[in-house]
């Protein structure tokens, strides 16, 4: 009987508990319109489109404070800077490094990056690599160096008498 | 009791699996273990761990993975097809596609979007997932305006931007990775599951790579990847019945069975429904300056 009473009060405890879990769920649920940065190098424009001019970047991991949505595109605040954000960016779902739970680095050096990744990482590639002979990761690199800005992307548009449809990039 | 809370924290999950702000949540639960010395910072760690794996599972695979898979696809095809090191065709190529993606629905990706030529004369282009994008000679050689260029350039951008690379990987494998990825906080494989996610990423990279260089997509697939780049095409300028013009001179080129025919639909196929999605504005006549660049830099290839 006392066992039973006992399993009883343990069972009645897990309800209660459950119950505060679902209470948790429903307050993170309701958002605070921050989200995380989760490419390498994001571009903040001054309009939401890529025709707007780059005011600013954020990098991997970067927590963003969400203030209204356009089409694809979210203006937010990082760190002190404002613009506009494409949503291919982001992710509602925070960026962890390891077990600690903190934030991504905030410096962009590739392999402090990449160490934050979790399953296919640097790591992984290392080792891919080691395993591998017949692949040629230096192109790979030297194709990644290879980076327009966007001022002399502009000045290509102009120059090609290329008229784009405003708001492209939707 | 330690047996209740990890039950709880296991319920948490469940309950969170549909919902992108689970971590947060786990982390609060976790926590709140912790602190009453119910469970290990240790336990509580693997959990919060196994809890976003779970998530992951469901959704796509993160930016960051694609990257990964991107470069070792990118570096298999860059061994069999070597580079062509000629750097004002390959920068003016990049400029081209780098602004075109900037157009796409996908503009930013974890690594971005790279343009290499390829030094081969067989008519074909590759997209690896991420962005990593490689067109051969001969393909340019088809391209006699840059919005013919700028039409092959969209069309491999809309494989990334719809992630058909991706969707090549079977299933299990990705399974077989988050499992693992959920169990390496919880048992601490270290090396072990260093290797076995090693062995799943190469089970990847040879999905992804079969696909673009033997089987090729599926008939929805390039149709799809060609309506995505009329509306790039479009965004950015160009005129989407290049498209046509390159496709018409590729036909009269390819042999079947034989590099971009083998692995893509017949061109006539893809000329008819690229028409029916632009119309017949008749033939591309660029801007003298832009037909200039185009063949200057073409010229220097």
């Amino acid at each position: 009987m006392e066992k039973w009473k006992g399993q009883m009060m343990v069972g009645w405890k897990v309800l209660l508990s459950m119950g505060v879990v679902l209470l948790l769920v429903s307050a993170t649920w309701s958002g605070l319109g921050t989200m995380s940065v989760q490419v390498r190098d994001g571009q903040l424009r001054s309009t939401p489109s890529f025709l707007g001019a780059v005011v600013g970047s954020v990098n991997y991991g970067d927590q963003v404070d969400v203030q209204q949505q356009q089409g694809d595109w979210m203006q937010v605040n990082a760190r002190g800077q404002q613009g506009w954000l494409h949503t291919s960016a982001l992710t509602a779902k925070t960026i962890n490094v390891g077990a600690g739970g903190k934030d991504a680095p905030l410096k962009a050096s590739g392999k402090e990056v990449a160490l934050a990744g979790k399953g296919f990482n640097a790591e992984v590639e290392a080792q891919y690599q080691k395993g591998h002979q017949n692949l040629n990761y230096a192109a790979v690199n030297q194709m990644e160096i290879i980076t327009i800005a966007p001022q002399e992307m502009m000045v290509f548009l102009a120059g090609g008498d290329l008229k784009p449809a405003t708001g492209g990039g939707k | 009791m330690k047996s209740i809370w990890i039950s709880l924290l296991i319920f948490a999950a469940m309950v969170l699996s549909a919902c992108e702000t689970m971590q947060p949540m786990v982390d609060v639960a976790t926590a709140v273990g912790v602190a009453s010395g119910k469970i290990t910072q240790s336990q509580a760690d693997s959990l919060s761990r196994s809890t976003k794996a779970v998530g992951e599972s469901t959704a796509e695979i993160t930016p960051e993975q694609e990257y990964y898979i991107g470069r070792a696809v990118a570096a298999s095809l860059l061994y069999q097809y070597p580079p062509y090191s000629q750097a004002e065709l390959n920068r003016y190529v990049n400029v081209v596609g780098q602004t075109l993606a900037q157009a796409s629905d996908r503009p930013q990706t974890f690594g971005g979007y790279h343009f290499q030529v390829i030094d081969s004369m067989e008519i074909n282009a590759f997209a690896a997932p991420g962005g990593l994008i490689l067109v051969t000679r001969g393909m340019l050689r088809c391209c006699k305006t840059e919005d013919a260029l700028a039409a092959v350039l969209a069309h491999e951008i809309a494989h990334v931007q719809n992630q058909d690379g991706l969707h090549a990987i079977k299933t299990s494998r990705l399974t077989a990775a988050f499992t693992i990825i959920a169990a390496e906080g919880a048992k601490q494989y270290g090396g072990q599951s260093l290797s076995q996610l090693t062995e799943i990423f190469q089970g990847s990279v040879g999905d992804v790579l079969n696909t673009l260089v033997v089987s090729g997509y599926s008939r929805d697939q390039e149709r799809q990847a060609d309506a995505t780049a009329v509306a790039i095409l479009r965004r950015a300028g160009y005129n989407p019945y290049a498209m046509v013009e390159m496709l018409t001179i590729m036909k009269s080129q390819t042999k079947p069975g034989a590099g971009f025919g083998k692995t893509h639909p017949d061109s006539q196929e893809r000329i008819n429904g690229v028409l029916s999605l632009v119309g017949s504005p008749g033939k591309v006549s660029p801007p003298a300056a832009r037909q200039a660049r185009f063949e200057r830099a073409l010229g220097a290839g």
